[in-house]
């Protein structure tokens, strides 16, 4: 998780919700995959198929509000979203993107200054750079990075279970 | 020092004396509630897990609620999922199609004051109107709650709010909450605890307090709590040990912040589209023309929800183009509403009354809308596309509000 990486951002607002990022309607779809290209559909339909492996989502306050729905850190990693960078984000979906691998980091005020389009450079648990400027992150908690460690919480109940991976 | 309601809880569950905001604890898991909608995806998890047997069968509340009866073919598959894990792995409690999950879990009597609580819902946070803590969670720590009975928590610091008077007449515990949330704003309470006292919250019933905290997640709060008392003792159906008696916030205790509220101060309150705390005076949202009108969900489908529908609308017709939808939260309170002569009045002013269930709130049938039609509902969203098309107009308000609504064919 401490590599950094340089991705293309997608802009979003404050309270993007979990209806937003995947509608209930598509909560009976058998898998994630299937799920993924209705992403974000209520408020961006399009964007969905514009979004790249390796794109990073900048976003405003409270991200992912609204329902416990686990499938919303799971399509936006699906859509290959690397990270997602937010003023704050919403307790529920921060604990379901951790237990997914899905890297969370938070960042004040970064949504009013990079442009959609644009790309940045994360180093994580230290900063992000965006047009030679560095914007300080903090790192998350021991007990959090464990999880993210073994590869989500999945994998660290195998691991207590004995089994490999 | 004194301690908040929330710290006495997680201090009582992990046997120590104090705990404090920040800590990261283990806490032992009271009981947890499963939904149709997650089971699939829990089970799934469960065994990549690589479990072979749940912590405590007894503990394991199943629920279904979001897709009964079904509306599309493929929500049959979550009911072959839960009857087969109920079935493997002995599963004690389940609910086919007795009403709406968080109204159940009190209900039913499967929380009890003190209690610790996780479920697979957002709405979890409902069952602190008994002084219980209960908070959603995603199914991947469900599997792992099953496995162990145990999660990892932080301890939560806590904004405390005091009500006290009485409120005005056609004034309800959601106007209560629509106004806390719309001075908190949708994230303004994340990561924390809420704390409600005051006289008007001792006063309140427990169906009451229910609405305030099923919509404490709509300011983002992890939990929201009131003390027990009498009228949970009896609600709950036991008498209340130290434990539970002593769960009031101390009045040396710490907290982050402090609203401070006279009850005659609030007025009937609306959410407007598209955000929970988007929050105006009805009086100032007058003359705007509606399609629907939802009195259900499990915010204010209660009987008193009911009844208070019943008596803005006893021998009085709606509007010949507003379509009106009941949906009472439980079979018990339909049961009871049918008893007591509440639906009949509801039938008669033009009602279709639906069978208990998540209904429209949840937005896959009974009545979903398309671009740009409006409707006045009792439930706790007003999200793009939760009822229908993403240009639906949705404003949440009480079931006195919407009956009203629901007359007039405007606000």
């Amino acid at each position: 998780m401490s590599e950094s990486f340089t991705g293309r951002v997608w802009i979003l607002g404050n309270d993007i919700d979990t209806d937003i990022i995947i509608p209930t309607d598509y909560l009976a779809l058998n898998t994630v995959k299937e799920m993924a290209p209705f992403g974000f559909s209520p408020l961006r339909p399009e964007l969905a198929s514009l979004i790249k492996e390796g794109d990073i989502i900048v976003a405003g306050s409270n991200f992912g509000c609204g329902s416990s729905r686990e499938q919303a850190p799971e399509v936006v990693k699906a859509l290959g979203i690397k990270a997602v960078i937010a003023d704050s984000f919403a307790r529920i979906f921060f604990r379901n993107a951790i237990n997914n691998g899905l890297l969370l980091i938070e960042c004040p005020g970064l949504s009013q200054i990079v442009k959609e389009g644009d790309e940045i450079t994360v180093v994580p648990g230290n900063h992000i750079t965006y047009e030679d400027k560095d914007y300080p992150i903090a790192s998350l908690p021991e007990n959090l990075m464990e999880i993210l460690k073994a590869g989500g919480l999945v994998s660290a109940m195998r691991a207590r279970n004995g089994l490999t991976d | 020092m004194g301690q908040t309601i929330i710290e006495k809880i997680i201090a009582h569950n992990i046997g120590v004396k104090s705990v404090k905001p920040g800590d990261i604890v283990t806490v032992n898991v009271d009981r947890v509630m499963l939904d149709d909608i997650m089971i699939a995806f829990v089970n799934k998890k469960f065994e990549e897990m690589g479990f072979s047997k749940v912590w405590d069968p007894e503990k394991i509340v199943l629920i279904y609620d979001h897709f009964v009866p079904a509306s599309q073919v493929d929500d049959t598959r979550a009911y072959k999922a839960g009857d087969d894990f109920v079935d493997k792995y002995n599963i004690k409690n389940i609910h086919r199609s007795d009403g709406i999950c968080h109204q159940l879990m009190t209900e039913a009597g499967y929380v009890k004051p003190g209690d610790i609580v996780f479920g697979t819902d957002s709405h979890t946070t409902t069952y602190g109107c008994v002084g219980a803590f209960s908070t959603g969670i995603g199914y991947t720590e469900m599997a792992g709650i099953l496995g162990t009975g145990q999660l990892w928590v932080k301890v939560p610091s806590t904004i405390k709010v005091t009500i006290n008077g009485n409120l005005p007449e056609g004034v309800y515990s959601k106007d209560v909450i629509l106004r806390i949330i719309g001075d908190l704003t949708a994230a303004g309470a994340t990561y924390q605890a809420l704390e409600f006292c005051g006289d008007t919250i001792e006063n309140m019933s427990i169906a009451s307090r229910m609405t305030i905290s099923n919509m404490a997640i709509e300011a983002g709060a992890k939990c929201a709590l009131f003390t027990p008392d009498s009228k949970t003792a009896e609600y709950c159906d036991i008498t209340l040990n130290e434990f539970q008696m002593n769960l009031v916030g101390d009045e040396d205790a710490v907290y982050a912040k402090e609203l401070v509220y006279k009850a005659e101060d609030f007025v009937p309150n609306m959410a407007c589209p598209s955000q929970v705390d988007a929050i105006k005076p009805v009086s100032e949202l007058k003359g705007t023309k509606i399609d629907q009108v939802f009195i259900g969900s499990c915010t204010n489908g209660r009987l008193e929800d009911l009844q208070a529908a019943a008596a803005v609308l006893k021998n009085k017709t709606i509007c010949p183009y507003v379509k009106l939808i009941i949906t009472p939260a439980s079979r018990k309170i339909y049961k009871a509403a049918l008893a007591d002569g509440t639906l009949e009045i509801l039938s008669k002013a033009g009602a279709m009354i639906t069978h208990p269930g998540c209904g429209l709130c949840c937005g896959r049938a009974g009545g979903i809308l398309t671009d740009e039609e409006v409707v006045v509902s009792t439930n706790n969203r007003n999200f793009l596309g939760r009822m229908g098309t993403s240009k639906v107009k949705i404003y949440l308000a009480s079931p006195a509000t919407a009956a009203m609504c629901a007359i007039k064919g405007e606000i």
